[in-house]
């Protein structure tokens, strides 16, 4: 007999239960074989009424995030064999409002991605015939750490600011719009910042700094908040100092 | 079936789905060590503000008179000043050592296109405070 590992697995169907329970399966314990495939093989061997998001298995969707032991991870990058005894307890992802078994809503969090604007403003485009925006290597430097995001949301289930005041705007979705401020051929800083520089912006992040430590993909979006900041207080200090200077 | 016919059959809102939704734990900040340590930090600030205030009130004992002075100094020897001087001492260097250790996530700073290494903004700020020390140290201890 292969060696098992126990899986721990959050349970919630709106139709039958007023609140989640867990439900405990053995799985093969397979040193290739990440917590997305211990689900896998639940949904596949032994009960197919387990529900779960993903699709890449290979950490550039982000559908598959949920909390490992508490933890907020994608679960397609996070091996089975590290968690060994065991039990791996398999959670929906924090602060999320839940609508069945591991599969959260998420249309908070996209509903503020879009607020903040994270595309390319241009007061006035380029014609065809003037050719494209050229960016230098150093110029695309600045920005693309945090164009690395690919929205798992799992800073979101690290940030208690978050968990205490659902309004705030949150770590991804501000990284993106610093993402695009810091791009050479964007504009729209002015009018991002408008947005940002309110309460549940910016400076609803007290720099907890779990968001960065959390992220697969090592956006830093702790970093982006925090030099956000800087460029709103120096912004504000402007506009004090020079009122007639407004661009 | 046309779109529109789609839409109405999907705002089902009298069998809206109950989401399940949980509370945050009123101490959730003693669910790990790195919250922990972030509510410590916040906390801090408490102590340095007493710590400015407490200038204050030498600087006021001072312009007072030599009487004044010796009795606030008196004041100070009690066990219960020095016991809160002491844990005030503690917070502000973790402060201190927090703020300047995060100082490099704030600040980008540029040189050549190339950003500047953390270790060289957190030392900057490291060194800045060890100068100002000295001579604030030099000031205080100088013979006149």
């Amino acid at each position: 007999m292969a060696e098992t590992i126990t899986l721990e697995v959050a349970r919630y169907s709106p139709e039958r239960d007023a609140a989640p329970t867990f439900q405990t399966y053995q799985v093969p314990l397979r040193k290739d074989w990440v917590v997305l495939d211990a689900l896998n093989y639940i949904k596949d061997k032994v009960d197919g009424s387990l529900t779960y998001r993903w699709s890449c298995r290979m950490g550039i969707c982000g559908s598959c995030g949920m909390m490992v032991n508490g933890e907020p991870k994608l679960t397609c990058a996070t091996f089975l064999i590290n968690y060994a005894p065991g039990p791996v307890r398999v959670e929906p992802l924090r602060y999320f409002p839940v609508v069945r078994d591991l599969v959260i809503e998420m249309t908070d969090f996209m509903v503020k991605l879009k607020n903040v604007k994270p595309w390319i403003i241009r007061r006035e485009e380029k014609t065809l015939s003037e050719g494209e925006y050229l960016q230098t290597p150093q110029q695309l430097d600045t920005y693309k750490q945090f164009s690395m995001c690919i929205n798992c949301m799992l800073c979101y289930a690290a940030c208690p600011v978050y968990g205490l005041d659902p309004l705030f705007t949150g770590p991804a979705a501000i990284a993106l719009a610093q993402r695009y401020n810091l791009d050479s051929r964007d504009q729209g800083a002015k009018e991002r910042m408008e947005i940002l520089s309110q309460h549940q912006g910016i400076w609803g992040c007290t720099f907890v700094g779990e968001c960065t430590e959390v992220c697969p993909k090592h956006v830093d979006p702790a970093g982006a908040i925090q030099q956000y900041k800087l460029n709103a207080a120096k912004e504000w200090f402007k506009s004090l100092l020079m009122p007639w200077g407004s661009k | 079936m046309r779109t529109s016919e789609v839409t109405r059959t999907t705002e089902y809102t009298p069998y809206h789905p109950r989401w399940y939704r949980s509370r945050v734990s009123t101490y959730w900040w003693l669910w790990k060590w790195p919250y922990l340590k972030f509510v410590l930090r916040e906390l801090s600030s408490i102590f340095v503000a007493y710590f400015a205030v407490l200038t204050l009130v030498q600087i006021q004992a001072l312009s007072e008179g030599p009487e004044a002075y010796a009795e606030f100094q008196e004041w100070m020897k009690n066990p219960f000043c020095l016991a809160l001087n002491a844990i005030s001492l503690f917070f502000v260097l973790f402060h201190v050592l927090t703020w300047f250790n995060l100082a490099p996530r704030a600040m980008v700073v540029r040189v050549g296109g190339k950003r500047l290494p953390d270790a060289l903004i957190a030392g900057a700020n490291y060194v800045a405070w060890v100068v100002v020390s000295a001579a604030v140290t030099w000031f205080l201890l100088r013979k006149i």
